[in-house]
């Protein structure tokens, strides 16, 4: 019968998508628990007040083998935080620039133009920082090669920009027209309106920008392993040379002894990163998605 | 009169603020792609796009690194590209929205803000050891495949979303199917955003390198890899290496310069590749 | 209500629509006849657009929904398990709110529904394309464009290819969904003329929220409220004699 034969076939194509749609997720939550997993017995060993707490990390140390992580999230911290620092201002201010100033086929041409920057690969950043920006640094700094904190701020400021910029831009061009011309019927400047009016009504998006770029820098691996130095030393200061949670793993998982206690203290590296970078992202879905909702 | 002024000149002032921020980043992006574009440049040669690196890797080319690149970017679209464009289709016309959809799709957009060096850890456990796939170019490629996962259901999605609901109750109306509807009347039209979303992933897998530092890439290889459990050389692994791990770190510079020559005009490449395709895609339609 | 009426073609009976709790149609029992033009009209959110969803059962698309009663096309549930919906939905077609032509040609518009109903030979699917342009009053300003895109076209002209469509599938039953809400008064016209002529081989339901059309081009007139059937007779009666106090007060203007 022919509704049979279509009615089954029916079926066996959507068995076909669901088994996709299953497999993708199976796959991708089998990240999580796989990262538990193997992160777990590191802690038979490590206090994880030690692994949290503890400043040094030394677990191939010939007496006793150390594994504090607080010095590398230090590290991170510092490093997102001096990004965040350079990259939110300026990629506010040049989405307002191409919202609200720039003429449109001016901003029909720069839009794609930023886009660039996000399309340069960490590794080539990460070397545009070993030979570019971080002698240049070392130069205003007067610091030895300007392998340091600032150096890995730099360059991850410019890596958030790009997101920084076209979600705060999209988020000010979805004010609606009728609240800024308001502003202006009542004799506001631009400026004003853009500061005043826009800037607070677009703020969600903002918001939301500065977290995903903030998600991507946390995360960053070979621009911070190329171009901050490594040292394993709690940083003091910018200028300091620092080791992140990423490059840690980096620099080590490619020496160490399969299912060791270090091996697995590397695992639960990972853990934090994911677990950190997984709650920043997912705040910024939230904002973002409350704030397009609203809009519609 | 004189308050209009000040609002004038405070204006001025701030537009003026706005127009450095741009110009700064432009001159940032200038800079870089001036740099990479002068010094690599010179490094660019025939010998060096299609010989192998010689006296450990101070002469000769990228050729390994290319192909390495190459078939890793292939292993990552095979496994990224068909299961995630299904995955999507799945989630946007199969699924019935409920708090789980819901829940997965959030999950799944997070899953791409995930770093890519715990990406690396995870192919380290899951193809490297439990598959016992062991460092190789399918372990890589995997690697990156997982990575891309997310990036693809969700571009995939988000183009699905932009065919009108209108296309599909037309074809029902005329007592199609469902899948003849996707088929005939919403898969046409959202392929080209698909596609573009999918190339801009592989994209970004293809400069990848904390995904596959742990999972196949090769310091050296004088030779290609000649099966899928093979190590491989690939560009931005190279690059890498040649920047920082080399024992003669200034003499390659050069090397190192064109190495980032090729990356990112790879990388630039599929990227307006991508955009292309859309372009023209689009056109045939009409 | 008299008479020597023809034969039924649609019977709802105790028809009961949710969309998740909301209960959108009310036990609505009504019989539509065969190759007469029947009118739905009421205020909106009457539940009109609901019913006529039901009848070709393309409210099954949207999650969370639920049936009760039933609905009889030419005698048999279409709601019975054993029914073929895909064939259900060729039988009874359908003309949307808004004109959605694909995008496509004018010719792939119409010979969409051939091909995925299996129609393969080229010769008939020409024939099959220009007999329903012609159908649907179109063919005159088309047929030297057959290739252009079908929203090259003027909105009624959209509207009239999207009749056109529905009519090459050979249904026996044409739905329209406010067929004119979204085009000028002169389009519309033409659409209602269409409509009269198209009641010689088809049975027709539309839902309007116009009185004065479903006046013109109805036979007979159902008037729908808060999901309920208050009142359903031959159009003239309705208009001019109508039983009951609620539907006076719509069809004068009283609310609207």
């Amino acid at each position: 019968m022919k509704k049979k034969r279509r009615d089954l076939e029916e079926a066996a194509i959507r068995a076909f998508f669901s088994a996709c749609g299953v497999l993708a997720v199976l796959a991708l939550a089998g990240i999580f628990l796989t990262l538990l997993v193997t992160a777990v017995p590191a802690f038979r060993e490590i206090k994880p007040a030690e692994f949290l707490l503890s400043k040094t990390w030394d677990p191939t140390s010939p007496e006793k083998a150390e594994y504090g992580i607080l010095s590398m999230v230090m590290s991170t911290l510092m490093v997102t935080g001096g990004a965040m620092l350079l990259a939110v201002p300026i990629g506010i201010a040049v989405a307002a620039y191409l919202s609200d100033v720039a003429h449109w086929r001016v901003r029909e041409i720069l839009k794609p133009v930023v886009e660039i920057l996000a399309g340069i690969p960490s590794v080539v950043i990460g070397f545009l920082g070993l030979v570019l920006v971080g002698p240049a640094l070392a130069k205003v700094f007067h610091t030895g090669n300007g392998l340091n904190a600032v150096n890995g701020s730099v360059l991850l400021a410019i890596m958030a920009l790009p997101t920084i910029i076209s979600i705060s831009e999209d988020s000010l061009n979805a004010v609606p027209r009728a609240i800024s011309e308001a502003s202006l019927a009542l004799g506001g400047s631009r400026w004003q309106t853009l500061l005043r009016v826009k800037l607070p009504a677009g703020l969600s998006g903002v918001i939301a920008a500065t977290m995903l770029g903030m998600g991507r820098a946390i995360g960053e691996t070979m621009t911070v392993l190329m171009a901050t130095g490594n040292a394993r030393a709690f940083p003091h200061g910018l200028l300091d040379s620092v080791r992140t949670m990423t490059s840690g793993i980096a620099i080590e998982l490619g020496e160490v002894p399969y299912y060791t206690t270090h091996y697995y203290a590397l695992f639960a590296i990972g853990l934090v990163l994911f677990v950190i970078t997984f709650a920043v992202n997912l705040v910024a879905d939230v904002v973002l998605r409350r704030y397009q909702e609203r809009e519609q | 009169m004189k308050t209009a002024a000040r609002k004038g000149l405070v204006q001025a002032l701030g537009f003026l603020g706005l127009r450095a921020a741009m110009g700064l980043v432009l001159a940032v992006l200038a800079l870089f792609l001036y740099d990479i574009g002068r010094k690599g440049g010179g490094a660019i040669s025939w010998e060096f796009l299609s010989q192998a690196p010689r006296r450990g890797m101070t002469e000769g080319g990228i050729f390994p690194a290319i192909v390495g690149t190459f078939l890793v970017t292939l292993i990552t679209a095979v496994l990224a590209v068909p299961l995630g464009m299904s995955a999507a289709i799945y989630l946007h016309e199969y699924a019935a929205p409920s708090r789980l959809t819901r829940l997965l799709r959030l999950s799944i957009r997070n899953l791409s803000g995930v770093p890519s060096i715990v990406y690396g850890l995870f192919g380290v456990i899951l193809f490297v050891n439990l598959m016992r796939l062991g460092t190789s170019i399918l372990a890589a490629g995997l690697t990156l495949g997982l990575m891309t996962l997310p990036w693809t259901i969700t571009a995939s999605e988000e183009a699905l979303k932009t065919i009108p609901l209108s296309y599909r109750e037309g074809a029902m109306a005329l007592g199609a199917t469902k899948w003849q509807t996707i088929r005939t009347n919403v898969l046409p039209y959202a392929v080209p955003g698909m596609l573009t979303g999918t190339v801009l992933g592989l994209a970004r897998a293809a400069g990848e390198t904390a995904p596959i530092l742990f999972t196949g890439a090769a310091f050296y290889l004088p030779f290609l890899p000649k099966s899928l459990s093979d190590q491989f050389m690939a560009l931005p692994y190279h690059l890498y290496i040649m920047a920082t791990q080399h024992h003669a770190i200034q003499q390659v510079r050069p090397l190192a310069y064109g190495t980032a020559l090729v990356l990112i005009a790879l990388v630039l490449g599929l990227n307006m590749g991508a955009v292309v395709l859309r372009y023209r895609l689009r056109r045939k339609q009409r | 209500m008299s008479d020597d009426r023809p034969a039924v073609k649609i019977k709802a009976e105790n028809l009961d629509f949710y969309y998740g709790p909301a209960r959108a149609l009310k036990g609505v029992t009504l019989a539509c006849f065969e190759k007469k033009v029947t009118a739905i009209i009421g205020p909106s959110g009457c539940g009109k657009s609901t019913f006529i969803r039901t009848i070709n059962r393309m409210n099954d698309v949207i999650p969370g929904t639920r049936v009760g009663g039933r609905v009889l096309l030419d005698g048999r549930d279409i709601f019975d398990p054993g029914v073929d919906v895909v064939e259900l939905r060729r039988r009874v077609g359908m003309v949307f709110q808004k004109p959605n032509p694909f995008p496509k040609s004018i010719y792939d518009n119409i010979a969409y529904g051939l091909r995925i109903n299996g129609m393969k030979d080229k010769r008939a699917i020409e024939a099959t394309v220009e007999r329903s342009l012609r159908g649907a009053a179109l063919w005159d300003e088309v047929k030297d464009r057959l290739d252009a895109s079908a929203f090259a076209l003027s909105g009624g002209q959209q509207q009239r290819l999207c009749i056109a469509r529905a009519l090459a599938v050979e249904p026996e039953v044409i739905l329209f969904d406010e067929p004119c809400s979204a085009i000028d008064p002169i389009a519309t016209a033409k659409i209602e003329d269409l409509i009269e002529r198209l009641k010689a081989d088809y049975t027709v339901v539309i839902v309007t929220h116009n009185m004065q059309q479903a006046a013109r081009v109805s036979d007979y007139t159902a008037f729908m409220m808060l999901g309920e059937l208050v009142e359903f007779d031959r159009t003239g009666t309705l208009f001019t004699a109508p039983a009951r106090k609620l539907t006076e007060d719509y069809i004068t203007g009283r609310f609207g």
